[in-house]
């Protein structure tokens, strides 16, 4: 658990400092998702980093599987815009709605569109 | 109750700490009744349950967020953890490779363009519009997004969580609906429009859909912040 989330805290702060070189318009967790994928790929063979390894995998499948409660704290800012919500709470609402469903069934769409142009649903 | 003594928790960072923990598990516990009804996201019961407690009990926001700040931090580590998966399946990504690109340009300029355009069909301020831009993106890059584009980022920050719950809601009963069976095409959907609270739905529906679902988090984040400002 200690190792699991070190790696994790170590692989963001790495991402950070890259985001802060790259102008910071890329986030640093992000960058810090994309360098533990490829390091744990290149050194998916090696013996010694084998406990390392196994105690990331488990700390990231506890803190995915509880995900939603991240989004908890953030979430509970809305109180603050109570009067927002009050006066145009409908409108906020029908913008998120529309903008949500179109999204969903555009890109939805693309892929699966895009994969059978591209043979990809050959096997089925 | 004493009132001294909830006077002397309701400020400390425990009580909303412990307060916010108990709440999502009763949440998520209620939403294991019923796990085929999405209504019962277990994310938009604890929000509800947390700010109802709040505003009746007159606490400041400030006074919450000092305990539930350690939650939020886990945030950042939490997106990290989304490369494990994307390690384990990298030959399943690297099949998708040319669908996935596809569907982030198109869905990415779909999402900020169709927001953009609701805000100025309803008559937002050009502030509130720019604090709408980026709602589909994670809340940290979104909020980044919103302060450079002289929006509000606290507001930005709540628009976020109310897009993610939103595509959590309709995801699976929308595309049931339209009879996608493909559920890394569904996954990424989910992702590109609803960021992590889309890949916390995706995760409890099917594993590869949760991968793709973070995936298109990762990649929307990037792409949103080069082209929002085309729409702007």
């Amino acid at each position: 658990m200690l190792v699991g989330i070190t790696i994790l805290l170590v692989f963001q702060l790495i991402g950070e400092v890259t985001a802060y070189f790259l102008g910071g318009f890329v986030p640093g967790p992000v960058i810090g998702m994309a360098m533990i994928a490829v390091v744990l790929t290149l050194t998916g063979g090696v013996k010694m980093l084998e406990p390392a390894h196994r105690q990331t995998l488990e700390t990231s499948r506890s803190i995915l599987a509880n995900l939603g409660i991240l989004f908890v704290p953030a979430g509970v800012g809305i109180i603050q815009h109570l009067d927002l919500i009050r006066d145009r709470g409908f409108a906020l609402l029908a913008i998120v709605l529309l903008s949500t469903v179109i999204t969903l069934a555009v890109t939805v769409w693309v892929f699966i569109l895009v994969k059978r142009l591209s043979g990809g649903y050959a096997d089925e | 109750m004493n009132n001294a003594l909830w006077v002397y928790l309701a400020t400390s960072p425990l009580l909303w700490l412990a307060g916010t923990l108990v709440v999502w598990l009763a949440a998520t516990a209620m939403a294991g009744l019923r796990p085929g009804n999405p209504l019962l996201n277990p994310i938009m019961l604890t929000i509800a349950l947390i700010a109802a407690v709040l505003c009746f009990a007159g606490i400041e926001y400030k006074t919450y967020f000092e305990g539930a700040q350690f939650i939020h931090f886990l945030l950042g580590p939490a997106t990290v953890a989304l490369g494990i998966p994307l390690y384990e399946k990298l030959s399943l990504v690297k099949s998708n490779l040319v669908p996935m690109l596809a569907a982030l340009v198109v869905g990415s300029l779909t999402a900020v363009g169709a927001t953009v355009f609701f805000a100025h069909l309803f008559g937002f301020s050009p502030s509130v519009v720019a604090s709408l831009a980026p709602k589909s993106t994670t809340a940290a890059v979104a909020m980044a997004i919103s302060s450079g584009l002289q929006g509000d980022p606290a507001l930005t920050a709540a628009v976020v969580v109310l897009t993610g719950i939103c595509g959590a809601i309709i995801v699976t009963p929308m595309m049931n609906a339209m009879r996608i069976k493909d559920y890394s095409a569904r996954g990424f959907a989910v992702g590109l429009a609803s960021h992590g609270i889309g890949t916390a739905r995706a995760y409890s529906v099917d594993p590869v859909a949760g991968l793709f679902s973070g995936i298109a988090m990762g990649l929307n984040a990037v792409l949103t912040s080069l082209i929002v400002h085309l729409f702007l």
